[in-house]
């Protein structure tokens, strides 16, 4: 382990828990802007995330050990999937750890514990909102991993940092395989992060919720790791999105200082646009019943499905 | 080296068939269905004009130039005439749900890629690899065919499949000759135009455009 990999690991992993808050009130604002309504402060998810740090927990009487450390699982995992993602660099210690078909499992873990904690409660909007997870879930689940096949079966590698640095060496020119899994990618991360056309997250009725029905019994610093945590899955989506279809700037490995420290305006750019392209279809669409979810998420199997075909037809 | 350029244009545009192909297989409504499909031919048109000129074939441009005129501008408008004089613009009906059908859909495209693998080897066009989507496009028009129960989905369906053909055709043999393409053109033509009358007696028949109503005419029930 090269002390320049160590160094840029830590600072990638800096970056996301503290840009995921960020792009989190970035989306928000857009979403504000192109309603013509007056935009919340960007830095209102990090206001949010101290305040409920500075209250005290409420616990339900009958709440079991997994409910107190679900928060605590979630937000490792999508930590952990934080420092594999290659945002910054592909030189990462941590990406050893996992490749692409066990960053899927890390989000199945949070998502799993997420929805027994829900469960364990007890109340009727928390098993409803994990029923409804699950249910979207496991349609996202193979659709996602027939995206990053699809990457793979290009590169030759499972490991996400050999998969960037071959796609980023390629010459630009229209890849009909890629294009079919960035379509597929953009709506799988539409509905894994509970955003409009699968859930809407700034819904106050319980009986259209997924996610927030999920985390109704939370409160103080549980909530505020859960809320955090969902911030992080969104950047993790992105950066992977990033990673996978736009891999330009990203630091090569043996990179000095400055391809690093110049890999963050590049991220911030690339990640400020997806935000805004993200508000955008949130505005153009309108939530669909739940069970439309399967059409939805059945297509976006499908494109990745024939964008994988496509590849081991037309060579990439 | 132009010509590499747009050979490289090429599969994308076959991608996009394809894509069309399971757009139509997916559509609810018969207006959207049309504009798919004129999309699809406005895909072939070029993708004929690419092959065309990526291989200095005259004979090409002439079949991309009818296919734009016949299947991009007089098919989808006669559709749509069609379509207003039958008050047709409900939702599709289908035989089986669309996710269901999609499923069959990549079975579909697997199968016929394999197919088309032995024969794109042989093949020394630069058009060889868009065989299997060819085909797969052909494939899925059936499919259409076979999951609808109108008869103006099934019409379009039966367009798209000769679209496909002509796909195939193209990618494997750089087209075929001006009098077959000529005589396959006027052969769509008249087919759509006795289809149309042959809709309008069916409704006034059954007061439908449902096909399920021919199986009454089956002798000693």
């Amino acid at each position: 382990m090269s002390a320049a990999g160590f160094l840029s690991q830590l600072l990638q992993l800096a970056i996301a828990l503290l840009l995921a808050p960020l792009l989190l009130g970035w989306v928000n604002q857009c979403r504000a802007w192109l309603s013509n309504r007056s935009a919340p402060s960007l830095l209102l998810p990090y206001r949010m995330i101290r305040k409920l740090f500075h209250k005290d927990a409420v616990v339900a009487e009958n709440a079991s050990p997994v409910f107190r450390i679900t928060p605590y699982i979630v937000f490792g995992a999508m930590t952990l999937a934080a420092a594999i993602v290659p945002s910054l660099a592909t030189d990462l210690p941590f990406a050893h750890a996992a490749d692409a078909i066990a960053l899927v499992g890390l989000f199945a873990l949070a998502r799993v514990f997420i929805a027994l904690a829900a469960m364990d409660i007890g109340t009727a909007f928390g098993s409803l909102g994990a029923r409804r997870e699950m249910f979207v879930g496991f349609l996202a689940e193979p659709a996602l991993l027939m995206v990053l096949f699809t990457a793979s079966l290009i590169s030759g590698a499972t490991s996400l940092p050999t998969i960037v640095e071959t796609l980023a060496h390629r010459d630009i020119a229209i890849y009909p395989s890629l294009a079919f899994a960035g379509v597929a990618f953009t709506m799988i991360s539409l509905a894994e992060n509970a955003r409009i056309p699968i859930d809407n997250p700034a819904t106050h009725l319980e009986l259209t919720m997924i996610h927030e029905a999920m985390i109704l019994e939370y409160s103080a610093r549980h909530l505020a790791l859960i809320e955090w945590a969902s911030a992080l899955k969104l950047f993790n989506y992105s950066c992977i999105g990033l990673a996978l279809f736009l891999p330009f700037g990203i630091a090569q490995p043996g990179a000095d200082w400055l391809a690093i420290l110049g890999a963050i305006p590049a991220l911030v750019v690339k990640l400020a646009a997806g935000g805004f392209a993200l508000a955008l279809i949130e505005t153009l669409s309108a939530k669909l019943r739940i069970f439309r979810a399967p059409e939805f998420l059945g297509t976006a199997f499908l494109l990745a499905v024939l964008g994988m075909l496509v590849a081991q037809l037309l060579g990439g | 080296m132009t010509s590499i350029a747009l050979s490289q244009l090429i599969n994308p545009l076959a991608a996009v068939l394809l894509l069309l192909a399971f757009a139509m297989l997916a559509q609810r409504r018969v207006l959207t269905l049309v504009h798919l499909f004129a999309a699809q031919g406005f895909a072939l048109a070029c993708s004929t004009a690419i092959v065309a000129s990526a291989t200095n074939q005259t004979h090409l441009y002439w079949s991309a130039a009818l296919t734009l005129i016949l299947k991009v501008g007089v098919l989808p408008r006669l559709l749509h005439r069609m379509i207003q004089r039958l008050d047709v613009r409900w939702d599709v009906e289908g035989l089986i749900n669309i996710p269901i059908t999609m499923l069959m859909g990549i079975v579909l495209v697997v199968f016929s890629f394999n197919l088309a693998f032995p024969i794109a080897q042989l093949a020394s066009t630069v058009t060889r690899a868009t065989l299997g989507i060819a085909m797969a496009s052909v494939m899925l028009s059936f499919l259409m065919m076979i999951t609808r129960r109108k008869a103006i989905p099934q019409v379009i369906g039966f367009l798209s499949m000769e679209n496909g053909l002509f796909f195939a055709a193209t990618s494997a043999t750089y087209g075929m000759p001006m009098v077959v393409e000529l005589g396959i053109a006027l052969d769509v033509l008249v087919g759509m135009l006795i289809l149309g009358v042959l809709f309008f007696q069916i409704r006034e028949q059954f007061d439908s455009l449902d096909l399920k109503h021919l199986e009454k005419l089956k002798e000693g029930e």
